[in-house]
């Protein structure tokens, strides 16, 4: 999963520079924080390849330049080899951001002959019976093996690790495999509450001890490795004074398009029952991208209400995430609560002392996985 | 990780060939495109990068040839501070 906005921010003159097209909600793993809603099996109209070679067109019409192919696990559409060539054509920079488990070496070659750039893997744990416990899967195998097989066929890799409480003692471990493989970069991706995070978040979150380790330990690791392994860490925002600024801004630089051809300003927003996301299968996307009433809702700041409206930091932070404001707020315009500002604070505040009160009395609950079944349920 | 990354004026330096460099219509500027990123480069960024980081001339040759281009030529000592910098970041490399 891409992750909101944790570069510095970009003037994108106005486009969504950065495209990502979730080709299908359709998954064999069952992460528990899967960023896909709860209810992914309601929507099962994917875009046909034909509707989704129109979007590319239009996209790149509007000036996107970065493109990721994402899910779901995208892999599982047989057309994803023939979608990357077009985008490539284009003159899009591709990104595949998989799980592994469509990929094998033919795949791959396949794949590097269409053009594609760049492959975002996803790596839960440097053990398999974590692993296992993590995906619902036994994958892990699997996984190394493609992470050699990309690296042989020269892509450069992120290596994307959802950080929960499961693997972040781990950090020191996955940053010895990641040099091992010889990837480029090490994304520490702790996780963010909504969907099926959010369902899972007393079992899922860190304490703050275990994210101080996490931290000291990817500081000497960028120490010792230098240029040779890059490595974010993206912050969990619980554990911060000041909300990330999300996407850049709303409507600032991201535009997802989902399976069933909803656009959306994040991968998220859907969560955000009020509004009504409009779909490109209806309309133009220069409409939806510059016009639209979903766009156009948080774009810049004439939105904001206090303490957002008069405060110096609001250029920077854009008031943070609207789903994480809608989904602990009930009101998407508030001040994301991450912000020691906002009035709501105390809402983040006592669930980190909730869970770490649960995990001082060694409380311990299953995980909800990301299935059909569960998805029904909701 | 960005710390200060010595050139001499010999180095022959190439883009690294994880860095897509081009001109980008809408944008009206030449961008780098990389997994993850992008960066839109200025006008002298950017032909500096097409003069000195091609893998044929050694930084201080590509300094001349900019030099020849204008009355008031960026000047080495500039020219050095941002190939440096674009080393530093892991755009270019040297020529093996
Ligand atoms: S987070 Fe896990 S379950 Fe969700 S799409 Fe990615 S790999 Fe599949
Ligand atoms: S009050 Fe709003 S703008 Fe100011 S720091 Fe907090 S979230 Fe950002």
């Amino acid at each position: 999963m891409p992750k909101a906005g944790s570069g510095p921010s970009l003037d994108g003159l106005g486009m969504p520079l950065w495209l990502v097209i979730e080709l299908t909600y359709k998954c064999p793993l069952k992460c528990p924080w899967c960023s896909n809603p709860v209810d992914f099996d309601k929507y099962r109209n994917e875009m046909t390849t034909d509707e989704w070679k129109a979007l590319l067109r239009e996209g790149r019409r509007l000036g996107s330049l970065q493109l990721g192919f994402t899910g779901g696990e995208p892999t599982l559409r047989n057309d994803l080899d023939e979608l990357v060539a077009d985008a490539d054509q284009l003159g899009y920079y591709t990104n595949l951001i998989t799980s592994g488990v469509g990929l094998d070496p033919e795949r791959i070659r396949s794949l590097k002959r269409a053009g594609l750039k760049q492959v975002q893997l996803s790596l839960q744990s440097c053990d398999s019976e974590v692993s296992h416990k993590l995906t619902g899967l036994e994958v892990w195998k699997h996984k190394i093996e493609i992470a050699y097989a990309l690296k042989a066929e020269g892509f450069p890799m992120v290596l994307n690790v959802p950080v929960s409480r499961y693997n972040i003692d781990q950090t020191e471990a996955l940053i010895d495999l990641a040099a091992d493989l010889g990837v480029e970069y090490l994304e520490f991706a702790n996780l963010q509450y909504y969907n099926w995070a959010l369902v899972n978040r007393a079992e899922l979150l860190p304490t703050r001890e275990q994210l101080l380790r996490s931290e000291a330990a990817v500081a000497r690791a960028r120490e010792r490795l230098g240029k040779r392994l890059t490595i974010y860490f993206v912050v969990p925002d619980y554990f911060d004074d000041r909300p990330k600024a999300c996407m850049n801004g709303w409507g600032a630089i991201h535009l997802t398009i989902a399976p069933d051809g909803t656009a959306l300003p994040c991968q998220e927003a859907r969560l955000i029952k009020d509004i009504s996301f409009p779909n490109v299968r209806e309309h133009k996307l220069d409409w939806i991208w510059r016009s639209s009433p979903a766009f156009t809702k948080f774009r810049g700041n004439d939105w904001m209400k206090e303490p957002c409206r008069s405060c110096a930091e609001k250029e920077r932070d854009f008031g943070g995430c609207r789903c994480q404001a809608f989904l602990l707020t009930g009101d998407a315009s508030n001040t994301d609560p991450v912000c020691r500002k906002s009035p709501h604070r105390h809402l983040i505040d006592d669930i980190v002392s909730a869970t770490a009160k649960r995990r001082e009395q060694g409380i311990e609950e299953p995980l909800i996985m990301r299935d059909r079944k569960a998805s029904v349920a909701t | 990780m960005e710390t200060e990354q010595r050139l001499s004026p010999d180095d022959i330096m190439e883009l690294h060939p994880n860095f897509h460099f081009r001109w980008e219509e809408p944008q009206r500027a030449h961008v780098l495109l990389y997994p993850e990123g992008i960066v839109k480069l200025n006008d002298s960024a950017a032909e500096i990068l097409e003069v000195c980081a091609q893998g044929d001339l050694s930084i201080a040759q590509g300094s001349a040839v900019l030099a020849s281009r204008y009355d008031h030529p960026p000047i080495e000592a500039e020219i050095m501070q941002f190939m440096e910098l674009a080393y530093a970041k892991g755009w270019i490399r040297p020529k093996s």
